[in-house]
């Protein structure tokens, strides 16, 4: 049988691993699909490559394809997100200056209490606090200003949140334009490499389960080549059960750390794949629990709700009216498309495509179609739930 | 008519000032160039052009996307170009690496001529990119053939036609390319000591 070839853009990141898998173990081919992987030099420039037409389907931030069906952003294409590709897997971090400053004052650099990093970093912070993140439209943004709301520091008027790409964000850091970034990994680490700057907390303390990158592909072509969506959605599902395997993690950082991906050592990247975190240049080590998941608790369900809520933070910023961004965003993750590719699977699927986000506060286990589905917790560090609308 | 202003974001100096001449020769236009990353979008916003030229391959890129979401009402809001006019020119700007930003609902006769000079000009560039990755890695890889052809030259006391002919042969026989052969040599040869 002749391979079907998907021509699949990405960014040099560690959440990449799901693509990069699949193609490298076999995933894809035993779907009878090949993927020719092109590294995007942006966001914008994947986003673009896939509205043209450039590749089928693209890694992508979450929030980008909800962002253009609101119309922000973008050319207009609508996009669909057929998988979660990563939940969680984003790091703060702080200039050594500031890190100076909070450490006087006796904030420990848990790594793991959002109150209290929160706390320290706005009673240290100049204002207006410059934060950087990769993009406009990215869960590391939406992170951000939920989490210094909040604590009593809302955006804009406070906080000044700047586009900086991934690679450039140390050097934005270093050079003063920044005091402080969200950001994927490695890019948080070699920050803390290069000396400078210090890791303050993980994305995951500010909402434990928070779709980071989806796999997205224009609608329209989802409508056109149903087969092909479902053999690429049940590779990359292979590739995260594959990742999830704790023997997977130092070969994983091999493949990812190759010339034509990331092309950086992999001892940088095993960090955010084992959640051994290194803090500081002196060494510091933080053990962090789902650091970056790619499969426990079905991290690659699209639920609707996620992307409702994406879209309502969205719209609460931009002014856009709540109701129809709720409805607009809801119909980007395709949980339609994600539960026929994997029916005949062993994936567990859960019963419902929408859910309550943020009551989860331990592993819970729910219904799932063929039994029993474990689901990781999902809680907001403030303890909000968000209600999503009824389907 | 006014004076369309033009912003050219790029890093290469020699690059710029191409860029710059092609579009002067497009027509009378006012152009400036930003070489540096740093505060890209809020210099843009100082300069408030009428269009944004930056390459594809720029991961500076993003920051313009704050561009899009104007926030008060001195903001120009941006679109990007491509998406607004004829499909053709759409391929050939992102064909040749090239993306524009223009304030919104400006008409698309008006930038065609500016895109086209670039298209041109990138075009230009894409190729030169090429034929540079291209020449450096066939002088790599001519440097490890030599190296090996000299290994095997001293190893076995043959000259350096017996040592390239040598090297064709096992490459043929593996199916993989002379320079494959010769680096996987030269690698173990420095393992070895």
């Amino acid at each position: 049988m002749i391979a079907d070839t998907l021509q699949v853009g990405f960014l040099p990141l560690v959440d990449a691993a799901p693509l990069i898998v699949a193609h490298e173990m076999g995933f894809a081919a035993e779907e009878s699909i090949a993927l020719d992987l092109r590294r995007g030099p942006s966001w914008s420039a994947v986003r673009d490559m896939l509205s043209f037409g450039r590749v089928q389907a693209a890694h992508m931030l979450s929030p980008v394809p909800v962002a253009a069906a609101l119309g922000l952003g973008g050319t207009g294409t609508p996009l669909s997100a057929v998988s979660v590709l990563s939940v969680n897997g984003d790091t703060i971090g702080v200039s050594n200056a500031l890190a100076a400053r909070m450490r006087q004052s006796g904030h420990d650099f848990g790594y793991r209490d959002a109150r209290a990093a929160g706390a320290a970093l706005i009673a240290h912070a100049e204002h207006p606090l410059r934060l950087g993140v990769p993009f406009p439209f990215s869960m590391h943004a939406e992170l951000l200003y939920y989490w210094l709301s909040a604590l009593g520091m809302p955006a804009p008027q406070n906080v000044d949140i700047r586009t900086v790409p991934p690679s450039l964000m140390a050097q934005a850091l270093e050079a003063g334009e920044i005091d402080a970034f969200c950001v994927g990994e490695p890019w948080g680490s070699i920050a803390v490499e290069n000396g400078v700057g210090q890791l303050l907390l993980p994305g995951n303390a500010i909402w434990s389960f928070s779709p980071e990158k989806v796999l997205a592909v224009r609608s329209d072509w989802a409508a056109a080549q149903p087969d092909l969506v479902g053999r690429l959605i049940r590779a990359v599902w292979r590739a995260g059960r594959w990742l999830a395997e704790p023997d997977a993690r130092t070969l994983a950082a091999e493949l990812l750390s190759r010339k034509e991906y990331l092309d950086l050592p992999s001892e940088l990247l095993d960090r955010a794949l084992t959640g051994r975190m290194v803090i500081s240049q002196r060494g510091e080590e933080r053990q962090v629990d789902r650091f970056v998941e790619f499969h426990r608790g079905a991290a690659g369900f699209p639920w609707r709700s996620q992307a409702e809520w994406i879209g309502m933070q969205l719209a609460a910023r931009t002014g856009l009216d709540r109701a129809a961004a709720a409805k607009a965003a809801r119909t980007v993750f395709r949980s339609d498309l994600y539960r026929d590719a994997l029916a005949n699977t062993r994936a567990e699927l859960p019963g419902a495509s929408s859910k309550i986000e943020g009551t989860l506060r331990e592993q819970t286990a729910v219904a799932s179609v063929s039994g029993r589905l474990f689901l990781e917790p999902d809680a907001f560090f403030d303890g909000r739930i968000f209600e999503p609308s009824k389907d | 008519m006014v004076t369309l202003s033009i912003v050219v974001v790029e890093p290469d100096r020699d690059r710029a000032l191409l860029i710059v001449d092609s579009l002067r020769d497009a027509g009378d236009f006012d152009v400036h160039v930003i070489s540096e990353p740093t505060g890209l979008a809020r210099r843009i916003q100082a300069i408030s052009p009428d269009v944004v030229l930056i390459d594809l391959e720029n991961p500076s890129r993003d920051m313009l996307e704050e561009l899009a979401l104007a926030s008060g009402p001195m903001d120009r809001p941006v679109a990007m170009f491509v998406d607004k006019s004829g499909a053709g020119l759409t391929d050939a700007a992102i064909e040749a690496g090239v993306s524009a930003y223009v304030v919104d609902g400006m008409q698309p006769g008006r930038v065609k001529p500016i895109l086209d000079a670039a298209i041109a000009r990138f075009r230009m560039f894409q190729r030169m990119r090429t034929e540079l990755a291209e020449t450096k890695r066939a002088l790599e890889e001519r440097k490890m053939i030599d190296r090996a052809k000299g290994m095997l030259m001293r190893a076995r006391g043959i000259d350096e036609d017996a040592a390239y002919a040598l090297l064709r042969k096992t490459a043929m026989d593996q199916g993989k390319r002379v320079a494959e052969v010769a680096s996987a040599l030269v690698t173990a040869a420095g393992l070895l000591g």
